[in-house]
């Protein structure tokens, strides 16, 4: 293993050292992050942003990501494109679990990410995170295509940066790791269970009571 | 190689072998060291666009169409040969008489299977 000190001191010089398990990383990694065929479905108008971003004007093919697949079987990224009504979310968990590994969820739009404006209804999900891993997410109502571009590029960034092994190993290469996760059910008043604890924790809130203010 | 004329074919094949399946080998290999296969209840069911698909994939079909086939087949084609069929009566001979009733009765045939099956009865 070469010092880190020296590898740093080389490049400067216009040397680049690098291992085998890094080649075979960066090989990886690049081709995974240059073709994330994302799962072609949308729920609310945050899809016609969606399909806007997929079009000539925005043109996502420059990412790799223009092959939008109708089954889950072949797509690597579930976009939660709009409202995910409790109705719908244990479709939308179910689906994801149907996804092949490595698999990765941009959750797109302040609905997907938070429940938006219908946050206070009561037939809303707030926020998909709730019931699994979500690598990004994008604020706005709805996000212009250049934020979902954005967001695609900051995926692959973080696919990127996975490795095959260590402590930074991809998820998905762990087999310990789950690759399902639970599917709520429709309970008398809400979801069953309302959130996958495993998942997705309540924000710890910061309560000042010195200053009086809360 | 003037002596092996088809020792070029035999490179060629094994080339074109190697080609299918040198991907295939390593990506069989990268699945057996680096990428766990993780099956789940969900990952195997049948996909249904996301719902639980009910009952069974391997479910008889019937196909009713053919009935539709035979009534066309009675009303509409036989018409057409009826025509010059019953024109032409007065001058022909025993052997297409013979000939016409034979393709009649088999028409005539498809009318009482249709007929049978209810085909013809208005529900």
């Amino acid at each position: 293993m070469i010092d880190e000190g020296l590898k740093s001191e080389l490049s400067k010089q216009g040397i680049f050292t690098t291992t085998f398990n890094e080649l075979i990383e960066w090989g990886y990694n690049k081709g995974r992050a240059n073709s994330v065929w994302p799962l072609q479905f949308g729920l609310a108008c945050c899809a016609i942003e969606m399909i806007a971003a997929s079009m000539a004007r925005y043109d996502i093919a420059r990412f790799g990501s223009e092959v939008f697949r109708p089954s889950p079987r072949q797509a690597d990224l579930m976009i939660v494109a709009g409202t995910v009504t409790k109705k719908m979310a244990p479709q939308v968990v179910r689906l994801y679990n149907q996804m092949p590994e490595p698999k990765y969820v941009i959750a797109m739009g302040a609905c997907a990410i938070s429940g938006g404006p219908f946050k206070q209804g009561y037939n809303v999900l707030k926020g998909i995170d709730r019931y699994i891993p979500v690598d990004v997410h994008i604020p706005g109502c709805p996000p212009r295509p250049e934020a979902l571009l954005h967001a695609l590029m900051t995926l692959q960034k973080k696919i990127e940066e996975q490795h095959l092994t260590g402590p930074q190993q991809a998820r998905h290469l762990n087999p310990e790791a789950p690759s399902e996760f639970p599917v709520p059910e429709y309970g008398e008043h809400d979801l069953v269970p309302p959130k996958n604890e495993a998942v997705w924790q309540p924000p710890k809130q910061a309560k000042d009571d010195t200053q009086g203010n809360v | 190689m003037p002596d092996q004329p088809y020792l070029l074919l035999v490179i060629f094949i094994l080339a074109a072998i190697g080609f299918a399946l040198l991907p295939l080998g390593v990506a069989a290999l990268w699945a057996k060291f680096f990428s766990p296969a993780k099956p789940g209840p969900d990952k195997n069911a049948t996909y249904e666009c996301g719902l639980v698909s009910k009952g069974d994939a391997w479910v008889q079909f019937k196909s009713e169409y053919y009935l539709y086939g035979i009534i066309f087949l009675i009303f509409d084609v036989e018409v057409i040969f009826l025509m010059p069929f019953a024109v032409a009566f007065g001058g022909l001979s025993v052997g297409a008489f013979i000939a016409m009733m034979v393709f009649i009765l088999l028409l005539v045939e498809g009318l009482a299977w249709a007929w049978v099956k209810g085909v013809l009865t208005w529900k």
